[in-house]
């Protein structure tokens, strides 16, 4: 009976050895390629993890740990992440990190002096040789043997090729597929030189293009020329000044804040969007609000047949997800081929340009929103005019007072209140509506003249997103900065949320 | 009470009726759209909303079942529906289930234990909830670009990224579970703790067994939540055949190549199920939650 006790008093120090031995193991592999800041996130993470998980103090951490982990690993930091790719110039032109830029410099390969060799790949005994032939001199060359591999970089001896020719030559169609490997081949000459792969079926003498010097420059080769590293702009750049390819990110302070609201091309539109937006919003609230009261003053009329329903009938839209009800209305709606404009036809002899007509892409937006939101108000409003005692109603009725005067002086007054959180929640839900817009209209039709392509149905939310990713220059720097000035605009939006329903006080109860 | 009914009460009713039919038409009406739209033949047809001739060439399509061609050709169909609903429903159970792990743990902690922090931690958790993810994808974007440098699984365009993406947002499940330890009396741990069980046992053995209700509820929350999901999945998955059908559908109606009979069928194939799962959840949910309550 000692046995298993001992285990199990030895099991947990043991378990937490082990796992912070194999845990740093992998984070120095990590640092080992370069990223830095994943490496240090899990190195914070797993100190975080050994020390909750063997201190007794900690002991309600250890049930936390998991989830809370989660949310500031996924959820904070990515928006703190934001708020930092802000003020970089992180971008397609400057998409990689000095590391890997300077990495990429430094595999770089020049044609050097020498005769070209036409290349082929012949089997040997389920290995491979690569016979190198100069036509020019009539000279030729075979390599040792080898196996094709994915990639890597291998250096192979050559040696003149005797008078026994090689044969089971590798098919055009198969080499090509064989390339990348082939690329990273270096063949080492007889006579000291060396050859790389420079096209399909051709290899030439290629030296790498620059070496690092020690104050951080690299030495171009070709021209014994300097690069060095700009700081300020994230490029090498030669002594004229010459930006070379690739760039990488650096840090370029409130650039990209002082763009957004004094360089007039980016105001503008911005200034634009955020309109739409607001108005988006508050009318998106208000249609839903108004037309899901309405149902729900009516749903709750107890003279009413066949009112369930009804309710299910009309709580419908709610429940087909979004992506696929919202592609519907892109389908039904459009301007040539879409069947409202059919129906529109037939009874109107009118066909909307739904999709190219701004003005009418917002009201359709509207339209779509409504449909989609209106199922939400009404439950919320039913399950608010529940609670609202009858004898009110009995004593207007008394009074004599019709359905208008009791929904104005009865139930509004008594539900607008509790609905005031909601109704924030739904506003700032739809300010950032996403979804809707970037499946509808993708933020089109655009507001012309603009620098960055911007939408007149866009939400700033979908113009990030269009900044960072549909763009064809990828401007994830510029399109961070805007998140980071929406971050902040919600933030305003949910202290009057916070305000409204004194989340604090509710937690005291 | 007494009301006497009187014409204008009658015109009343029937107005209201009326108003009623009319929206229920306004809503069924794209539904409607969409069936008739799926048995049409072609992908450009228009003239009748009812079809004249009923085809099945748009659900062989979202089947993925092959056609022929116009040259007698079997032509296998290019958008793979049926491999994009299962990723959905692979990406959403997995996801759920890390949801419901995650959740239910921190929850407990918060419901029955003191530790410092724990106030500002669950304001803190509020809070998070109203800036959503949509505003930091590039910082997802960047990071799992990063993370794939080194661990290609959990990089872009796998489904594992997702899966982590979304175990995050599990704020407003721990507030809802939360509430619900808390309806359940301390007395019955209390109780199996003086038994000699560790918290750790009172957790598993006793509290959860009976949180069984709201553990449903919260997977299916979930589980919906990761189906329906569109923003992250859109940038985090390339290739055709990673796509989960949130990501994958507007593929169906691009201007160059607009495939609306097909994507009706799709729609209404992979729409059906979850909308079926969410109206059940909906009813079982609130039978579910005030079951539970009623046990504490």
């Amino acid at each position: 009976m000692s046995m298993p006790q001992a285990l199990k008093r030895f099991l947990h120090p043991v378990l937490m050895i082990l796992l912070g031995g194999v845990g740093l193991y992998i984070v120095t592999l990590v640092y080992a390629t370069g990223e830095s800041l994943l490496a240090g996130v899990m190195l914070v993470t797993l100190a975080c993890f050994l020390w909750i998980y063997t201190s007794p103090k900690t002991y309600a951490y250890r049930y936390l740990f998991p989830g809370i982990g989660a949310a500031l690993v996924f959820v904070i930091f990515p928006m703190l992440y934001t708020v930092r790719i802000g003020f970089t110039n992180y971008s397609s032109k400057n998409l990689l990190t000095f590391n890997r830029a300077t990495q990429y410099l430094l595999e770089e390969t020049y044609r050097a002096e020498g005769p070209t060799y036409t290349s082929t790949l012949h089997a040997e005994g389920g290995r491979w040789r690569l016979r190198l032939e100069d036509e020019e001199h009539g000279t030729a060359f075979h390599t040792e043997p080898f196996a094709l591999g994915k990639d890597g970089h291998l250096a192979l001896k050559a040696e003149p090729a005797g008078t026994s020719p090689l044969d089971g030559e590798m098919p055009m169609k198969d080499l090509i597929g064989h390339q990348t490997f082939l690329k990273g081949l270096t063949v080492l000459m007889p006579d000291g030189g060396q050859v790389r792969m420079t096209g399909l079926r051709e290899f030439a003498p290629s030296r790498l293009q620059y070496t690092r010097n020690q104050d951080g420059s690299l030495t171009n080769h070709q021209d014994q020329s300097l690069l060095r590293p700009n700081p300020k702009t994230g490029f090498y750049e030669t002594p004229s000044g010459e930006a070379v390819d690739p760039g990488f990110q650096v840090d370029i302070g409130w650039q990209h804040y002082v763009e957004i609201f004094t360089d007039a091309s980016i105001r503008e539109p911005f200034v634009r969007i955020f309109a739409w937006t607001v108005s988006f919003a508050a009318l998106s609230v208000l249609f839903t609000l108004s037309l899901g009261m309405v149902l729900a003053v009516l749903l709750s009329w107890e003279n009413l047949r066949f009112r369930s329903v009804y309710r299910l009938l009309l709580f419908l839209p709610y429940a087909i997800p979004g992506f696929i009800s919202i592609l519907v209305f892109k389908g039904l709606f459009n301007n040539n081929l879409g069947e409202i404009n059919i129906v529109l036809g037939a009874l109107f002899g009118i066909k909307p340009a739904w999709f190219s007509d701004p003005f009418l892409a917002r009201t359709m937006i509207l339209i779509v929103n409504t449909w989609l939101g209106f199922p939400y108000m009404m439950v919320i409003c039913m399950g608010l005019i529940k609670a609202i005692p009858l004898d009110l109603y009995e004593a207007s009725a008394v009074a004599g007072a019709g359905p208008i005067t009791n929904f104005f002086k009865i139930t509004l007054p008594l539900i607008i209140k509790p609905l005031t959180p909601l109704l924030i929640s739904s506003f700032a839900f739809n300010f950032n509506n996403f979804v809707l817009i970037s499946l509808l209209t993708g933020g089109r039709p655009d507001i012309l003249n603009t620098s960055i392509p911007a939408g007149t149905t866009d939400l700033l939310a979908t113009y990030t997103y269009r900044i960072a990713f549909e763009d064809s220059g990828q401007q994830f720097g510029l399109a961070a900065a805007i998140s980071t000035v929406i971050f902040l605009m919600v933030a305003v939006i949910t202290i009057v949320q916070i305000r409204a329903t004194k989340i604090t006080q509710d937690d005291k109860r | 009470m007494a009301i006497v009914i009187d014409k204008s009460q009658r015109w009343r009713v029937l107005a209201a009726h009326a108003f009623l039919v009319f929206l229920c038409v306004l809503v069924i009406f794209p539904l409607l759209m969409v069936i008739s739209i799926s048995l049409r033949p072609g992908n450009f047809a228009t003239g009748t909303l009812i079809p004249e001739t009923i085809s099945l060439e748009h659900w062989r399509f979202a089947l993925g079942i092959p056609s022929a061609g116009p040259d007698g050709q079997m032509i296998k169909p290019d958008l793979p529906v049926l491999l994009w609903l299962w990723n959905s429903v692979k990406v959403a159970t997995l996801s759920a289930t890390v949801a419901l792990f995650l959740s239910t743990t921190a929850a407990y902690a918060f419901a029955r234990m003191k530790f410092a922090g724990k106030k500002a931690a669950l304001l803190g958790l509020m809070l998070m909830q109203m800036f959503p993810t949509v505003l930091a994808l590039i910082a997802i974007h960047a990071i799992f670009s990063r993370i794939g440098h080194v661990f290609p699984l959990f990089g872009v365009d796998s489904h594992w990224a997702l899966v982590l993406a979304y175990s995050g947002g599990i704020a407003l499940h721990i507030w809802t579970i939360k509430g619900f330890y808390e309806t359940i009396p301390i007395e019955i741990e209390e109780a199996a703790t003086v038994d000699g069980a560790t918290p750790w046992q009172a957790f598993w053995r006793v509290l959860l067994p009976m949180s069984l209700p709201i553990l449903m509820v919260i997977f299916l929350l979930a589980f919906i939540g990761a189906i329906i999901e569109y923003p992250q999945a859109s940038i985090l998955l390339r290739s055709q055949d990673k796509l989960t059908l949130a990501a994958g559908m507007k593929q169906f109606l691009y201007a160059q190549k607009y495939l609306w009979g097909d994507f009706a069928a799709a729609a209404i194939l992979s729409g059906l199920p979850i909308s079926i799962v969410f109206i059940l959840a909906q009813r079982w949910m609130i039978s579910g939650l005030t079951s539970g309550a009623n046990k504490g």
